[in-house]
């Protein structure tokens, strides 16, 4: 997946300008940078969630496997299939752990009860949550804790098998075991999934990432590999912002 | 200001509005009592299963009670998918800022505030004369069908009249619903159709179905929009067809009140069918606080 001089204006206002960066297949890549500088709205065009915002206008096109996801003839309900997300807030149905997880299946037009129950098994083992909620699939997902209502995000998200994953600060609102848990996952994930993962914790991209691209006021500043990013940065802002002068 | 003035002036407040306090609270005892005093013992099963008798001054007051039942049931059946429509259209589709949909909510507000004998006339006007004499025309009907006072015409007239009720409180309902279940519901390949019957209305549910006990509630009570359209004076049968008129209990009871040959004969009549009408409408307001709490204790829940 891959932005080309894309940028995205809020009305008259310019959030994101003229971003050129690939995510790469089978990699995690982590968008840092300080607040408001728009690495959640680049985040969020990749699966076109910001045409739900009234008022956006961008210039400038995103690629999904040399295909324009912009283009007329992209039906974007296709397109939020093949490139899923995840919330920084984890916002479960208030249906039961089954239900949500097989809400995009059923949505879907899947009926068979069979392959339902199995895919739902297989995203639950995929998102490390099979074992804490096989006896209570019936349950109200309220129920769960903070981090199992996330990694049940990640299972639902997952369940209908997309081709990239977009996390935006995914576990920004957890306590540090489930924080540890989600990027053990991110990092099992990658085996199959390509992801972009928005992040203010330095430490956390310094773990899950292989890539690194740091945004600052709207602009992408720098991106290469994590380890040269935060070692051996080419751009002083970079430097300053991951050894922690500002940001 | 004194030491003393000031706490003679905060005594003289905490006085003044307590006893306006006290005076609402005093006014519905006072009406409650009354009419349980005087009506609960002739609230029996002969008085709420057999037709009036003896000139009003005898029997009970079932066709009233299934005439209000039947009328408020249409009512229901008409007032719901309007105004559940309407308000869906309003929160969910009409873009922000839509012109349209402020003139809508400039009309809703407008429509509530219409005095309800106006809304019988309209019944009247444009139901009855414009409708059904319409409706009697095309249909070849030689004498009047469609075009007189009816149970129909009657339920829409309340409809119109409690469309406001429902679209309010449906559009609450579903400014209810996180905003983040419908992100979720989309970035998972919803469509905006399957999110809304998938996920918005479901949770919007208990709002929705609070604002319909509401409307009945209201449209139950008002007699004024079913004087010209469809309410009868005495009537023993019960309505049979969708032109029938009917007897209602709101209306009984200002017939029995003000057309009685015998006033002190029926005055417990009137008494009890005041009761009867009271304790309906209360029992479906309790329906509505029910459900709200409910709801609301399954929104606190989810936090």
């Amino acid at each position: 997946m891959e932005a080309r001089e894309l940028t995205l204006r809020y009305g008259t206002k310019t959030a994101i300008s003229k971003i050129s960066l690939a995510i790469l297949e089978r990699q995690v890549t982590a968008l840092i940078g300080p607040s408001g500088c728009g690495k959640s709205t680049f985040l969020r065009t990749l699966n076109r969630m910001n045409d739900l915002i009234p008022g956006t206008n961008h210039t400038g096109t995103i690629l999904l496997d040399s295909m324009d996801i912009y283009d007329r003839s992209v039906d974007v309900v296709d397109l939020r299939r093949r490139v899923g997300m995840v919330f920084q807030k984890s916002n479960p149905f208030p249906k039961s752990i089954f239900e949500n997880v097989a809400y995009g299946l059923r949505v879907g037009g899947m009926k068979d009860k069979n392959e339902l129950n199995t895919r739902v098994e297989k995203s639950l083992r995929g998102a490390a949550l099979w074992d804490e909620v096989k006896d209570r699939l019936n349950e109200s997902a309220l129920g769960l804790s903070g981090g199992q209502q996330q990694r049940l995000c990640i299972a639902r998200a997952m369940a209908v098998e997309p081709e990239v994953l977009l996390m935006d600060e995914p576990a920004s609102a957890l306590d540090p075991i489930a924080t540890a848990k989600i990027e053990e996952l991110i990092h099992e994930l990658k085996a199959q999934y390509t992801i972009a993962i928005v992040t203010h914790n330095m430490q956390q991209a310094a773990r899950v990432s292989d890539r690194t691209a740091f945004f600052y006021m709207g602009e992408l500043v720098e991106c290469g590999p994590t380890e040269q990013i935060f070692t051996n940065p080419r751009e002083k802002r970079t430097e300053d912002y991951v050894t922690g002068k500002f940001g | 200001m004194t030491h003393a003035s000031r706490r003679a002036v905060g005594l003289a407040l905490t006085s003044l509005t307590g006893l306006a306090a006290f005076l609402m609270v005093a006014m519905l005892a006072l009406i409650l009592l009354d009419v349980i005093a005087n009506g609960a013992s002739h609230v029996t099963w002969t008085f709420l299963s057999q037709p009036p008798s003896d000139g009003m001054m005898g029997g009970g007051i079932f066709p009233a009670i299934i005439g209000t039942a039947a009328l408020t049931l249409l009512m229901t059946l008409a007032v719901m998918p309007v105004g559940v429509l309407t308000a869906v259209y309003l929160h969910e589709y009409a873009p922000p800022n839509s012109r349209f949909a402020r003139w809508v909510r400039v009309a809703v507000v407008n429509l509530a505030g219409v005095p309800s004998i106006v809304f019988g006339l309209f019944g009247l006007g444009f139901f009855i004369l414009f409708v059904g004499k319409g409706m009697d025309r095309m249909l070849g009907h030689e004498e009047l069908y469609w075009a007189q006072p009816g149970i129909l015409w009657a339920s829409l007239t309340l409809a119109v009249l409690t469309l406001p009720v429902v679209i309010v409180s449906t559009e609450e309902a579903l400014r209810a619903v996180p905003m983040d279940h419908r992100t979720a519901s989309l970035a998972l390949g919803a469509t905006q159709s399957q999110t809304l019957a998938r996920v918005v209305l479901p949770g919007a549910l208990p709002g929705i179905l609070t604002g319909a006990v509401l409307a009945i509630s209201r449209g139950a009570g008002e007699v004024a929009p079913i004087l010209f359209t469809g309410a009868a004076y005495f009537l023993p049968d019960l309505p049979s067809r969708l032109n029938s008129q009917f007897m209602h209990l709101g209306y009984h009871t200002y017939v029995l009140a003000t057309q009685s040959p015998d006033v002190e004969a029926t005055r417990p009549l009137l008494y009890a069918t005041v009761l009867v009408l009271l304790l309906l409408t209360f029992a479906l307001n309790l329906v509505a606080v029910i459900i709200r709490t409910r709801t609301r204790r399954k929104a606190a829940g989810a936090h």
